[in-house]
């Protein structure tokens, strides 16, 4: 397979179209209009391939809920201010179990914030978003590879767990030219009963979210709440990096998770036992291999472009068996790897070194 | 044998309306429902309710249904049309749904000439969430949130969305309809016929406006709020047709092929 080198929302673009997303619809706004850009031309090439240039955001998740109902694999993208106003359609995709792939190239909020690289959305993901009682499958890649392998990933679990998946990347993933290998995607696994096609001489189908009688409708919640136990034993991924010995874990995602990495090689080169772990899965989180590493390492810093999001989720996991720090650059503030070795290493200093 | 003059069409449930003595929308359900089985697309036809008084819509039709967020069907009857071009979609809309909320949805579907059918029911008001004013409600009109009567300088005027809609170069089919009288309800179903036909030949959008009743929130009796159809809706709101491309279509379809 070949090597190509390509920006991380092209890459997202062209793992779709080879994971078989078939249908595009989308609402300009930087920092991901090569998304769309890149789908108007392409995913027309392939037979069966439908792009709409919403009329906004809203429109945008209606029409993928319309065209996931009616069988296609479907995907639309936004950044920030965009995903926030496609909640009430994820949450009533997350209502009727209707897949679908949505793309959040995050930039600096709250409001219109700036076009910058941020990770302040975090919680709006990782929540749900949107109202009720539901969760979005949220997957961060790292690298230009990760992008592709979780777009096509994003894909098999929206389609296995009826549930939108989204993929929680930002300005400086999405902009950034890696090489990447696309992998062969796995064949579509996907009910036909699940579809909405028309009822031919048989009974009629629908897909519905009201559900009047309150018996009705906690049942449903619980039917969705067993249906998110299971994501949570079977999917949550993460990576860990230079933790044999490591006396001070970084956690930190996406971006920030790169800019870690090339701290911790400067610390490492200092004599500092510091390793990260990155979360790929923000939901869900991986609790349990987090936790498991706060029987032998108690020093423990979170590192997130926002003011401390995903804090919470590793406060929750290590339930107080370790110390948490937190350092954070919050409304489209990158620190180099430098700036963020030199922020480790005065914490490291002070409670390692001590 | 008894010769059979008038049964349950058979894209309609056996299931009994929800609607209140005399609403539109049961006849709208009714007539639509005719139209599906007299063009013989039971099987093909996939609809959209909205958030409004049809929300259960898919109770009676007996076809495909999707519900729709309040304003966002036709965002997905476009969708579900472009993933499935030979079946019909249709989309069924109240008049917050459609001039309010959605009307972005509304106008953009008709502007890109989706070949989709709306069939959009005017009654003035906000049935569902129990009588608040509407887009289209009439000026002086009295509703829950214009207690003393819709004010123009403080509600602004009712929306003409078949004149408005009638403007877009997408629009192949736009008739505004009425429901209350039989010849009116033979003369909708006419036009319902001629949109989905419109839809089935290839020729875009279609759009049907019923003005349509709502006694409970008009707080009249049923035949008192059909002549309120006759002698103040439709002055505002005359019936007509607003916009015949068909034939148009049907050239500009043998030029292409
Ligand atoms: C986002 C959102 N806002 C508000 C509502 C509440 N709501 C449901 S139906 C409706 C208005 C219905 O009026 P109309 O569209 O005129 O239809 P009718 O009930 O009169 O047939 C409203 C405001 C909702 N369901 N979703
Ligand atoms: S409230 Fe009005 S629109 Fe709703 S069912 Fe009753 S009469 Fe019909």
């Amino acid at each position: 397979m070949n090597k190509v080198l390509m920006s991380g929302n092209f890459i997202i673009c062209e793992a779709a179209i080879r994971a078989g997303c078939r249908f595009y619809a989308g609402y300009p706004i930087t920092p991901q209009n090569e998304i769309p850009e890149y789908m108007a031309e392409h995913i027309r090439k392939v037979e069966g391939g439908v792009f709409i240039q919403s009329e906004s955001e809203i429109a945008a998740i209606n029409m993928i809920a319309g065209a996931s109902a009616a069988g296609l694999r479907v995907m639309t993208s936004s950044s920030s201010p965009g995903i926030s106003l496609k909640q009430e359609g994820i949450s009533s995709m997350a209502a009727c179990e209707l897949p679908g792939v949505i793309v959040n190239i995050m930039r600096g909020g709250p409001g219109l914030g700036n076009i910058r690289p941020s990770q302040g959305d975090y919680f709006q993901a990782t929540r749900g978003g949107g109202h009720g009682d539901y969760r979005t499958i949220v997957l961060a890649p790292a690298t230009g590879q990760e992008l592709a392998d979780l777009t096509m990933a994003a894909f098999d679990l929206a389609d296995k767990y009826r549930n939108p998946a989204m993929i929680l990347a930002d300005g400086m993933m999405g902009q950034m030219m890696e090489p990447v290998i696309f992998k062969k995607p796995k064949p579509r696994q996907y009910n036909e009963k699940f579809m909405l096609r028309g009822a031919g001489k048989g009974k009629s189908k629908f897909i519905r979210g009201l559900l009047l009688d309150p018996i009705d409708s906690e049942e449903h919640n619980w039917k969705l709440a067993r249906k998110y136990e299971v994501i949570t034993k079977n999917e949550p991924l993460h990576e860990e990096y230079k933790m044999d010995d490591a006396q001070m874990v970084i956690v930190a995602y996406g971006t920030a998770a790169r800019i870690a990495k090339g701290a911790i090689k400067r610390l490492r080169e200092q004599g500092m036992k510091v390793g990260l772990f990155r979360p790929i899965t923000l939901w869900p989180f991986p609790e349990q291999q987090l936790r498991s590493l706060s029987s032998k390492i108690k020093h423990f810093l979170v590192f997130e472009m926002s003011t401390g999001q995903m804090l919470e989720d590793v406060r929750l996991a290590l339930q107080g068996y370790a110390d948490i720090k937190f350092h954070g650059r919050p409304g489209g503030a990158v620190p180099t790897p430098a700036e963020l070795a030199n922020v480790i290493a005065r914490v490291y200093e002070r409670t390692i070194n001590n | 044998m008894a010769k059979t003059v008038y049964q349950r069409p058979k894209s309609l449930k056996e299931a009994i309306f929800h609607y209140c003595p005399g609403c539109g929308h049961s006849i709208a359900h009714r007539i639509v429902a005719e139209v599906i089985d007299e063009l013989d697309i039971r099987g093909i036809t996939i609809g959209v309710p909205p958030a409004g008084c049809a929300v259960l819509a898919y109770n009676y039709f007996d076809v495909d249904m999707i519900e729709a967020p309040h304003g966002r069907g036709p965002a997905m009857a476009s969708a579900i049309k472009r993933a499935l071009p030979d079946r019909v979609v249709f989309s069924y809309q109240g008049d917050g749904d459609l001039a309010a909320i959605g009307i972005a949805e509304s106008f953009h579907a008709a502007n890109r000439g989706e070949n989709i059918t709306i069939i959009f029911i005017n009654n003035a008001v906000y049935g569902m969430t129990g009588g608040q004013m509407a887009p289209t409600t009439m000026l002086e009109q009295k509703t829950t949130t214009s207690p003393l009567g819709r004010n123009k300088k403080l509600d602004g005027y009712p929306v003409k969305v078949s004149e408005i809609f009638s403007q877009l170069r997408g629009v192949t089919y736009l008739e505004r309809c009425m429901v209350n009288s039989p010849a009116n309800v033979n003369k909708t179903k006419k036009a319902i016929k001629k949109a989905f036909q419109c839809q089935i030949d290839g020729h875009g959008f279609s759009l049907i406006e019923i003005l349509s009743p709502c006694p409970t929130n008009w707080k009249m009796s049923a035949v008192n709020s059909c002549k309120w159809i006759d002698e103040v809706m439709s002055k505002e709101f005359p019936p007509g047709v607003f916009k015949d491309n068909i034939y148009a279509a049907t050239k500009t379809a043998e030029v292409d092929s």
